[in-house]
Parts: C-alpha cells; structure tokens; sequence
C-alpha cells in the first residue's frame, strides 16, 4: 500500500476518534493538512534536499496509530533517560500519549508547561494564533502529516517577564509491538523578556519500530532567552523525522543544542528566523552514528534582519557503514547588514566504511557582513592514542577520551551541568 | 636487574634503525644514551615504550623477567614504564586532570587496586606539582595545548612523578629547554631517583648530565652502542664531538 493511501485509514481512524474535539477549530487545521499531505509529493534522492536520504521505507512499512502504551515495556526506559526532580519538571508522554501522572505540569498566573490538550482548554486564543503558523502544513509532507494528525505534544507558555526556574525535561517514551506512527506535536511561545530552559527527549525501546514524525514550533518574542536542546536516542529500528522552526524577535537570544544518537534513520530539520534586529541564534548538533544507522542534519539560518548573529557548530562521529549528512544553509538577505555568521562541520570517521555528505551553503545579498564557514572530515589521531595509551590508558577508553573531547565543542556551552554530563555518559555509552 | 635488551633490532617505514642493541639495567641506575642525529636514540626509547609504527625485527626485551615486546603500550605503562617524550602531542578538550585520573585508576585497576577518591587524587597532584613548580592553570588545561616548549618538558615530568614508573625514559627531554628550564626538570628527576627506580636519559648534549648524573653513559652509533663508560666518557664526548668520533670510530672505541 502507498505512503498517502496508509496514512489516508489512519487518519479516517483518527478522525473517528476524536468524537468532541473534531468540533475545536484545530480540527480544520488538520483538514487543511490533510489536504496538503495529499498533494504533497513524497520525497525521493532526486529531490535536492533528501538527495542522500532514502526514506523510500516509510512507505512499506504497515504504521498504525499509537493509541496506547504498554506502561512496563517503557517505564524502565523513562526511569533511566528521566533527569533530577530537583533541577526539573518533566513532562512524559508514552507513544505520543501524555501521562499526567508522570508529570509535572507548571499551571501559574502567566506560566503554563504541559501538554497542548490541555493548553488548549486553557489558553485557546493563543494556540489558535501561534499553531502551525512557523511549520506549517505547506512545508512539505512530514510537516502535513504531523499537522493532520495531530492530537498531543508539549506546550510551554510564558507571559512577557515570565521565568520558569526549574528547567523542563519533555520525554517522549516510545515504542510496541506493532509498527506504531508517533506524531508529537510540541509548541513553545515565550513572550518579551521571558526566560526557559527545555529538555526535549526521544527515547525507544531498542528494537521496536515505529515512525517518530516530530515538528517544534518556538517563538521567542523580544529580549527572550530560550536554551532548547534535543536529544533523540530512539531504537535503532525506529524511523525519527524531527522538524523544529524557530523564530525570534528583537535582541532574543535563542540556543539549539541537537544530540542525536539514535534510529535507523533520523532526519533533523532546524530552521531559524530573524524576524527582528539584534538577535543571537546558535544551533549546535552532535551526532553518533554506528551500525547502518543514517543520521541527517539540515538546518536553516535566516538572516532576514539587520546586526544579527548566528553561531553554528555541528559534529558528528560515525562508525561501523553509518553515513551522516550535514547541509547548513545560511541566508543573508540584502537587508542584512552588518551580520555576523559562523558554520562549522567536524566529522570523525572510525572506519572506512562511514560516510558523511558535509554541505555549507551560504546565500549572502548584503555586503557589509561577516560569514565564515568551514567544513573538515577526519579521523582520530594516532599520535594522541599512543600518548594516552603510552600512560597506561587503555585503547578503548583513549578512543572515548578523544572522542569526548572532540564532541565537547558541541555540547560544552549547554547551561545545565546534569544534561552535559549526562550527555557525556551517553556518548561513553554509544561508543563502547 | 630491571630492563634486559638483548640484541635488539628494530626498523620503521622498512629502513633498519636499531642494528642489535644490548643494554642491561639494573634497579636504582641511571643510564645516559648519547649519540648524534639519527644513531637511534629516539627509536630505542619508542620501540620500549611500544610505539606501534616501529617493527621489531630481532631480539628481546625484558623487563623484571616478563617480554616487553609482547605487550601493548598501556600494558608497559601498567608494568612501570613511563617515557617522557620528545615532542610531547597537544590534545586538546582532554584537560591535564583528565588524563592523569584516567591513567592513575588504569593503572591501578591493572595492579588489582582501587581507584583512588577525588580527595586523594588531589592531594597527590597538588605534592606532586610542588616538584616540578607546576602552576596550577596548567592541571586545567588541555594536555599540553598552547604550553611553550618548556612547559611541555615539565609536564611530561609530571605526569612522571604523578605516575611513579619503574623505568623512567627521558627521551631528548633537554631539547629546546633554556637553563632555568633544564634546572627544574633535572631537579624533578633528581628527586624521584632511588634505589627502586631506574631512568634511561637518551640526550644529545652532555648539558643535562651535569645535572642529572648518570651511573653509566652509552654512546649510540648507526643503531648500535658503541661504547660504554661511567659519566666521564660524556665530557670526553663533549670535548671531541660527535663529528671526531663519526671520523675516529675505531680509534674512539679503542680509547
């Protein structure tokens, strides 16, 4: 059965079982997207921007809606990816289903962190005004079907000069023994001078496979800092397509972090707009690839505005046949003066069977800027093996040293010392 | 005895370096390997230590009874070999710290010890910087990343002193290294001598042996040693000079 035709029954299901909430205005977004998904075309290596990712599999696979999840397969996962209640709220969602009783949902005067359902009944002018107005259902099919079928996902609202203290961890749990579809749906809106830091984390029962198909919408309205870091270590049977777009205005502040270890196939779309003067993007991403694992990273810097900066380092480590791509594509409109870009791409290759497509693409039309960019591809250093190993360091924890210390670049301006360090035990963990 | 070179022969990129080296070590010597550019010195001091571009053609190696050859590099640092390099590698985002608690606790769970607590680890470095005068910011920082020539030489000695080796090899520790420099290093060495640990000191001047006395001085020559004295045959070789014994070889041997 075709892609479109497959996720048409889904979606009829879907619809069916919305009984009340088809009634929400929502509802015709997901129409629209519906719409949108069908004249969508399904993308193939002919098309520039999936050129090096065959995705030609979602097609066969027989996805059904999750609509439940088996608490004992994914508790023990949730247990050991969930970090400190001290330094955080959580929000948990199993299959893309919310579990209030695992969550702390943050309801204040001007604050709210929880999930979109609820979000809604609570702040519905807002989510109507923002929801699928950044990714929106024209962008391309993922982005369709994610709107069409989508039912819950983090929502994080703060009110201008609001700040959430604590830090948020959003953990999406995943997987079963069917092929489930996962279509988290998560909106974050901060408003001027606001103030969060948010966890967003895809984990998987090793194994099990499913279709992770993920879009984020940020706002950051003026004056706003927003410290947003993904970190997906889903199956590596799993299919995880992530979409995140992110907007700021004036003198914002807005930090990406995208750590990416895990699913056969992962594909990472980060898009960012100036909308406003003044403000400071950084995307940074870290990737571990190993086993025939495919993992693609395309991001998007719009420098639509005037005296802005964007700070880009990604770096990506592949292993045994896995292939890694990064296309970093900057804009600099001809408005833009006075901008300040920097891109940078490491990859280390451990073996001559990995593979990675490393793209900089940069469009400038101003001409009083600043743009550097620079892409390399390397291996570990020998010269620095034997000087560890030559002080009694063994082979595999010299490799990990060497390799932590070429990752940490990436992941070392993270503000939360529990996500760095467990980022670091992560990696230690992959590369064993 | 503590190191038994037997007849080594030893080649890199297919070129023979080492022609048949024999050197016997006992505890608590000091032994200098002298010789000009490209008599092997530096060879003879990876091809210990284990450096794996370096082929083994011949020969044995063996320290306190067991075949060094046969181990892997960390296997020989576990075992108590240390050697303090040349050119000492930058590695960067690894931090000072980082690698010696690493290699302390490899060592140690080598030797079926426990590893040492932060409390300890610490108290250990900070006696141990004393030795050498390490400033403090260098612990922090990357392994050697931006050190001037001197301040590599003096952490190769510390991580010397940090990780008490039984066989100490210094290779050309002396090279680039001004006086006050030389002074520091040859005190951190002169302090961790002791009837238990033994140094090979591979130098090309006879400058760092006023400092750091050797038992035995060994003249290195087209991979092979030509001649061994006590510390006297390195004035000698000051005196004459390298090129006098590349042209007096037979004459030099005789003396």
């Amino acid at each position: 059965m075709q892609f479109k035709d497959r996720f048409s029954q889904v979606f009829s299901k879907f619809e069916s079982g919305l009984n009340g909430e088809s009634k929400l205005p929502v509802h015709q977004l997901r129409k629209d997207a519906l719409q949108s998904f069908h004249e969508a075309s399904f993308p193939t290596v002919k098309d520039e921007d999936w050129k090096y990712t065959n995705v030609s599999v979602l097609a066969d696979l027989n996805f059904e809606l999750a609509s439940s999840a088996d608490e004992a397969l994914l508790m023990p996962i949730l247990e050991k990816s969930k970090y400190s209640d001290e330094n955080f709220c959580h929000l948990v969602f199993f299959n893309g289903i919310f579990q209030e009783h695992l969550s702390d949902i943050i309801d204040q005067p001007g604050v709210f962190a929880g999930n979109l359902k609820t979000g809604l009944k609570k702040y519905p002018e807002v989510i109507e005004k923002y929801l699928g107005k950044y990714a929106t259902h024209k962008d391309g099919i993922f982005t369709a079907l994610n709107t069409a079928l989508m039912s819950d996902g983090a929502f994080i609202y703060l009110q201008d000069g609001k700040v959430i203290e604590k830090n948020i961890q959003v953990i999406y749990v995943n997987g079963d023994k069917a092929p489930v579809s996962i279509n988290p749906r998560n909106l974050y809106i901060l408003g001027k001078n606001a103030q969060v830091k948010v966890v967003e984390a895809y984990e998987g029962v090793e194994g099990a496979v499913y279709f992770t198909n993920k879009v984020t919408e940020s706002i950051v309205d003026a004056n706003g800092y927003f410290e947003h870091i993904l970190i997906q270590d889903e199956s590596t049977s799993a299919y995880h397509i992530s979409t995140t777009e992110v907007d700021i205005e004036r003198q914002s502040v807005l930090k990406n972090y995208n750590i990416c270890f895990g699913s056969a196939i992962a594909r990472n779309d980060i898009n960012g707009r100036f909308n406003d003067q003044y403000g400071e993007l950084t995307f940074n991403g870290l990737f571990i690839g190993h086993g025939k694992q495919l993992i693609d990273n395309h991001t998007l810097i719009d420098h639509a505005m005037p005296n802005c900066q964007s700070h880009e380092l990604y770096k990506g480590v592949l292993g045994d046949m896995s292939r890694g791509v990064f296309n970093g594509k900057i804009y600099v409109r001809q408005d833009a003066q006075k901008t300040n870009a920097f891109q940078e791409n490491k990859t280390i290759l451990l073996s001559s069977d990995a593979h990675i497509d490393a793209k900089p693409q940069l469009e400038i039309f101003a001409d009083d800027v600043k743009c550097t960019h620079g892409a390399t591809i390397g291996q570990l250093e020998e010269s620095q093996l034997y000087y560890l190993r030559s002080r009694g360091i063994g082979p595999e924890l010299a490799r990990t040293m060497l390799i932590n210390a070429f990752a940490d670049d990436a992941v070392q301006n993270i503000t939360i010392d529990e996500v760095r360090e467990s980022v670091e035990a992560l990696i230690a963990e992959k590369l064993a | 005895m503590l190191l038994e070179i037997k007849n080594l022969r030893a080649a890199i990129d297919g070129k023979e370096i080492l022609k048949g080296i024999n050197l016997t070590i006992n505890k608590g010597e000091t032994h200098a390997i002298m010789g000009p550019n490209g008599s092997g010195k530096s060879t003879l001091a990876n091809v210990l230590a284990g450096r794996e571009e370096y082929e083994v053609l011949e020969g044995e190696v063996l320290l306190n009874g067991k075949n060094l050859l046969e181990m892997a590099p960390e296997d020989r640092a576990r075992e108590g070999v240390f050697l303090a390099f040349q050119y000492p590698v930058e590695i960067p985002g690894v931090s000072n710290t980082n690698l010696l608690k690493n290699a302390l606790n490899e060592i140690r769970k080598y030797r079926g010890e426990e590893p040492l607590d932060s409390m300890d680890f610490l108290n250990l470095i900070k006696s141990k910087m004393k030795l050498v005068n390490m400033p403090q910011d260098l612990l922090s920082r990357s392994v050697n990343e931006g050190f001037s020539g001197g301040e590599k030489k003096r952490n190769e000695i510390f991580q010397m002193a940090v990780l008490d080796p039984m066989l100490g090899i210094l290779d050309e520790t002396d090279s680039g290294l001004d006086i006050d420099a030389l002074k520091v290093v040859a005190n951190g060495v002169n302090v961790l001598r002791s009837p238990e640990k033994s140094f090979i000191v591979v130098t090309h001047y006879q400058r760092l042996l006023d400092y750091i006395v050797p038992d035995f001085v060994h003249v290195l020559y087209k991979g092979r040693i030509i001649k061994s004295g006590d510390k006297s045959l390195a004035l000698y070789l000051e005196e004459k000079g390298y090129d006098w014994v590349k042209e007096h070889t037979d004459e030099f041997m005789a003396v």
